[in-house]
């Protein structure tokens, strides 16, 4: 996708955008283009911890293979945009996290395109959003016409740290073959009281436990991420520097 | 070690102590028995600060540490410890790690070093046979896919780490079959049958009194203590049932 004017929220992408913030990062860079050849494998971590806007478009030839991993964070607007076009057989894997700390608003938007037959794709994005945060997951599937045995997926989950805090989740499916499994689930939440009573009545202080279920929350997105323990650092240090300075 | 004094508390504005007063010294093991009902759970709940347990009234100090004014996790940096009657699952954090972060945040609320992980690890395998549990249980996630039985030994294995002054144990005996609870038991005695430590015992059998022998046994009916004794007590409400020992002691 190309944005060659600066948004505003009437673009469906950009619904749940900071648009004045987005302005300060104006204009910003085309996607970059990788072409995975056939029966090639691709993968990419994107660390994006202090805002901004990473756009990467991929096109996986028959049989080839990308997992992305992502950890989007830092205000006051971080959004990350996954584009991705499947050609026969292809497979494509993406785990995200995203935290929005206090007043940030950060986001992931990807658009999975199912071209051929017996594509395979995976969608798995865990947000945690402080105080006035916004933290949001786009997610487009779409399934082109004769592209039968596609098996797509997404799995969305957010935790909410306080009462003002927002998350949204938008799946979006279009279908235009017979023949295909598509499934996705979301669901949005808060921290279980009762697993942050248990942690506490072994001495573990509040912010400390938070972070420690929050961590573990998010840990599901790096699963079989190359730079998985490196990914998990980050997060933890984030969730942590949220926590104590939120008081969340 | 622990004195209740005329404790009053509510859950959702309902009372449900009303009036408890109990002194525990140390060394000394105590179980409350009682009917469904009466405030045995409350009673853990409100000394180990769970919100949404409110105290309206009356004292609770651990040695001479006003109890009600901690937080939860200052309450366990103070030595005391509660068993649930159901512990809590939670997915993606493991026993080793969880219990590491609690042993060494009390630790370090009472000015002492943090142990290191070898230091740590050495502590819970020796705990855990202790239990006898097996130590790759404790590599997975905190009470997720255990059993009935074995949550409640993970529970006794997290007491012997932690080391607590009291140790509030509320019903470690339901779910468990026979070899557990013997193995609880005799866990129970060796963590905390010692001159300086403490127990209290809350159940609804005397089955766990056949391993851990009680000094006294207290009845609890309406959110009060309506009668106390030696453990031959726990043997008449035993044979008897709750309503003709409540009736004799009111």
């Amino acid at each position: 996708m190309t944005v060659e004017t600066l948004p505003t929220r009437a673009a469906e992408d950009w619904r749940y955008a900071d648009v004045e913030a987005l302005k300060a990062l104006w204009p910003i860079a085309a996607p970059e283009l990788v072409t995975v050849p056939a029966g090639g494998s691709f993968s990419r971590t994107i660390l994006q911890t202090g805002g901004g806007v990473t756009r990467l478009s991929l096109v996986l030839e028959s049989k080839a293979t990308a997992v992305v991993h992502i950890l989007n964070a830092g205000g006051p607007y971080a959004r990350v945009e996954v584009d991705v076009l499947l050609h026969e057989g292809a497979d494509f894997t993406l785990g995200g996290a995203q935290l929005a700390g206090e007043g940030e608003t950060v986001e992931i938007v990807t658009t999975v395109t199912h071209a051929q037959p017996n594509a395979t794709s995976r969608q798995l994005v865990r947000s945690v959003a402080a105080a006035r945060g916004v933290a949001s997951y786009l997610g487009k599937v779409k399934v082109e016409r004769g592209a039968d045995g596609t098996d797509g997926e997404q799995s969305v989950r957010a935790m909410l740290l306080d009462r003002t805090a927002t998350a949204n989740a938008r799946p979006e499916l279009e279908i235009y073959a017979d023949s295909v499994k598509c499934a996705h689930g979301c669901a949005v939440g808060e921290l279980d009281a009762n697993g942050l009573f248990y942690l506490a009545s072994r001495g573990v202080p509040p912010a400390q436990a938070k972070a420690l279920m929050l961590s573990a929350f998010v840990a599901e997105a790096f699963d079989g991420a190359e730079e998985g323990d490196n990914l998990q650092a980050h997060a933890q240090a984030l969730l942590e520097k949220a926590l104590l300075e939120g008081k969340a | 070690m622990l004195t209740i004094t005329d404790l009053h508390a509510s859950v959702a504005d309902k009372p449900i102590l009303k009036g408890l007063s109990l002194t525990i010294n140390p060394g000394e093991i105590h179980a409350i028995m009682g009917p469904n009902g009466a405030g045995k759970s409350t009673l853990g709940y409100t000394l180990g600060g769970r919100p949404g347990y409110e105290v309206t009234g009356g004292s609770a100090t651990l040695d001479g540490a006003d109890l009600l004014e901690l937080e939860p996790h200052e309450r366990a940096a103070a030595g005391l410890f509660l068993g649930f009657q159901y512990p809590v699952e939670i997915p993606g954090v493991s026993f080793v790690q969880f219990l590491r972060e609690s042993a060494n945040a009390q630790r370090k609320s009472r000015g002492e070093e943090p142990l290191s992980g070898a230091e740590f690890l050495k502590l819970a395998r020796e705990k855990a046979a202790l239990l006898k549990m097996d130590m790759e249980m404790l590599k997975r996630p905190v009470n997720v896919g255990f059993s009935g039985g074995e949550k409640k030994r993970a529970e006794m294995v997290q007491m012997g780490i932690l080391d607590p002054k009291l140790a509030i144990l509320d019903e470690t005996d339901s779910g468990l079959d026979i070899d557990a609870l013997r193995i609880c038991g005799e866990g129970i005695n060796a963590i905390m049958r010692k001159p300086e430590k403490s127990v209290l015992l809350i159940t609804h059998y005397q089955r766990l009194l056949d391993y851990v022998k009680p000094d006294f046994v207290h009845v609890l009916a309406g959110g009060r203590i309506v009668k106390s004794g030696g453990p031959e007590l726990a043997l008449t409400l035993e044979e008897r049932g709750y309503e003709a020992v409540e009736g004799a002691g009111a």
